[in-house]
């Protein structure tokens, strides 16, 4: 088939000043702006859970398994929307079979695999074996044989070995930690490392990354505590909702200073490239990054995080607070993710000029597949908690 | 007693096997410590280790360079890709200074900067730097870019798995994604030419011999002379590539 050139044409004749002959395609499209954004999603569910079981935050306990079937879920489709953005995506597996050592890139599937198998899946083994042994027992046919499958045999449910579960799942979650925090600032040292490039360029890349991170995913699971609870026709915990807030308003705190930090910095040292990063950010930036990432997705959940830590009045209006603040903040950090990734091509590398970007709507790298690649995660949720309800799930004595 | 010496001898089997295993294991992870750091050394000292000199000051700006490249090397025709392309910088009375590159520079260059406001105007051709330090060559997370022994930045086309990474590294924007290959493309120094002593084709095509490579080991080699006589540049030096790509009279404008 001949390739279709048109767009490039567009595109070429809506350049500005010079770039170089072969950036006028922008090669990273919005399925790379998906990837950061559901992997931040992860390390950022995952660390909420960790509060709950490794700082003992007992407030937390109804959003912990909520959070641990997020993160897996979302973890799933980590790598589908990369692998789907290669164009020889039937060699992805070479990354793992013959890795680039000097890469930052090539050891993404090991990260990745570590964070799945050892961390994430074993978690959650521990956590429900007791539960599907019951399960196994209390139902019939076939569910009874998917919950004895997943408990790969191991039925013993006496007391000296369910605390060895609990144990071993601590262990796990202590080790989970550092595990997220590298799951996530790997993915910003993948951008903080190309020195080619000066918006991507800064130490200060993998931290941010993973501040934000934490600061989506701790949205994500309390929207989905909230949607969950609606679902179920359950009254929500708002001392739940409280206490998510308030790490919610803390960790943005820190993701704003880092964040504002790497921007002074810049403007203060106004290297090579400032004059064309700064005609960016007030030109083709503008919107994702001072409206919706700085305004919407930052400066308004701050203040209103803040009355929130004052304001103890009308239940139903703190609900409703939460929930348009979680909503916002994702909208901030996904637009981050957009700023980072689709912002760090928009300008030449020869600081002369700028190219522009049109996301299609159908497509492997459209619209369409994007928002595939984020709903998909939210199907596979629904399948988990239907498989695994924490509701239902054996109480223990502790 | 005999048992005695059997169990004792093979302790000290064990132990010198443990050390000696400890000191494989360590000398490995050692050296493959050094991954944080990338350069490309020459591996074999009877190899050449090639290098390029551009004069801008020969450059007239005629774009044979970029259409023998792409004739050559099956690069397409769409002002999109290039190996090799040239640059026209105008600089203005004003202090500006004005960029084109219209079709890289194939189909010549019409001056659009009026002359009573022209400074200086000088072409500057393009290509693959064939960096020591390539950071394309760091950043390939299979090792489908490589660097020959004799130091050219080159793509195993069956292996490159089109993640763009290499892309995104490339300061001096030399790669691109072959639309019909689908993998990452960028000069070779016409590696399949050079093997048989021609020269690249851009050189070859090249009508006043602005283009220049050879071996930067052989002190007598012209493109030595070349560079001892000469005060060169490379672009961009500030981020360490290792370029072997350097420019005679090059102007600071130039990026």
């Amino acid at each position: 088939m001949e390739p279709n050139y048109q767009h490039l044409y567009e595109i070429l004749a809506n350049s500005q000043g010079y770039i170089f002959p072969n950036e006028i395609d922008l090669q990273w499209g919005i399925l790379i702006v998906v990837y950061p954004f559901v992997t931040g999603l992860v390390a950022g569910a995952f660390i909420l859970a960790s509060l709950e079981r490794v700082f003992k935050d007992k407030i937390l306990k109804p959003t912990y398994q909520i959070a641990l079937l997020t993160a897996l879920s979302f973890l799933l489709v980590a790598t589908l929307p990369l692998i789907s953005h290669l164009s020889q995506p039937q060699r992805a597996y070479e990354i793992m079979i013959t890795p680039h050592g000097s890469s930052a890139m090539a050891i993404f599937g090991f990260v990745y695999l570590w964070y799945l198998m050892v961390v994430l899946l074993l978690e959650i083994w521990f956590d429900y074996r007791h539960s599907m042994v019951v399960w196994a027992d209390e139902k019939k046919g076939i569910m009874k044989w998917v919950y004895r499958i997943l408990t790969l045999g191991l039925s013993d449910i006496s007391p000296r070995t369910l605390t060895w579960d609990r144990k071993l799942g601590y262990f796990i979650t202590v080790v989970g930690i550092p595990s997220a925090f590298i799951l996530h600032g790997y993915v910003g040292f993948i951008f903080g490392s190309i020195k080619a490039n000066p918006w991507w360029s800064t130490p200060l890349m993998p931290i941010i990354f993973l501040f934000s991170a934490m600061v989506s995913g701790i949205s994500m699971v309390m929207l989905i505590y909230m949607v969950v609870s609606y679902i179920r026709t359950k009254t929500m915990d708002i001392n739940v909702l409280d206490s998510i807030g308030k790490y919610l308003f803390f960790v943005l705190i820190l993701d704003f200073t880092i964040e504002g930090l790497d921007q002074i910095h810049r403007i203060y040292e106004a290297e090579e490239s400032f004059e064309t990063i700064k005609l960016l950010v007030e030109g083709k930036l503008y919107l994702t990054l001072f409206i919706s990432q700085g305004l919407i997705g930052t400066i308004i959940p701050l203040i209103v995080l803040a009355f929130l830590q004052f304001y103890k009045g009308k239940i139903k209006l703190r609900k409703t607070l939460y929930f348009i603040i979680g909503i916002l903040v994702l909208i901030g950090v996904y637009s981050m993710r957009w700023n980072v990734v689709i912002g760090g091509q928009l300008f030449s590398k020869s600081f002369s000029g700028f190219t522009s970007f049109k996301v299609g709507l159908i497509g492997l790298d459209g619209t369409l597949m994007a928002a595939f690649w984020l709903i998909l995660p939210f199907g596979i949720l629904a399948f988990l908690l239907w498989l695994l309800p924490p509701w239902k799930m054996v109480q223990e004595e502790e | 007693m005999g048992n005695e010496r059997v169990k004792s001898s093979r302790r000290k089997f064990l132990k010198s096997a443990a050390t000696a295993s400890v000191a494989i294991v360590g000398y490995t992870w050692l050296k493959s410590s050094q991954f944080l750091i990338h350069a490309a050394e020459p591996e074999d000292k009877n190899l050449p280790w090639y290098g390029i000199v551009i004069d801008i000051e020969k450059c007239i700006g005629c774009g044979m360079c970029a259409k023998a490249c792409k004739n050559e090397n099956d690069v397409p025709a769409e002002p999109f890709f290039f190996r090799t392309w040239v640059e026209q910088y105008t600089v203005k009375n004003d202090g500006s200074v004005e960029i084109i590159s219209p079709n890289g520079g194939i189909d010549g260059f019409k001056q659009t900067v009026p002359d009573e406001d022209i400074f200086k105007s000088y072409f500057v051709p393009k290509m693959c730097n064939h960096c020591a330090k390539s950071p394309c060559d760091q950043v390939c997370p299979v090792g489908a870019t490589y660097t020959s022994p004799e130091g050219v930045v080159l793509i195993d086309e069956k292996y490159c798995i089109g993640c763009r990474y290499c892309v995104q590294a490339c300061p001096y924007g030399c790669r691109f994604i072959h639309p019909e290959k689908k993998v990452a493309n960028k000069c070779t120094l016409c590696y399949h030419r050079i093997k048989k002593g021609l020269a690249p084709a851009c050189m070859e095509n090249c009508p006043t011999g602005s283009r220049m490579y050879g071996n930067l080991r052989d002190s007598n080699s012209e493109i030595v002379k070349f560079l001892k006589e000469h005060t060169t540049q490379v672009l961009r030096p500030n981020l360490n590539t290792g370029s072997k790509l350097y420019y005679n009279a090059l102007s600071s404008e130039v990026r």
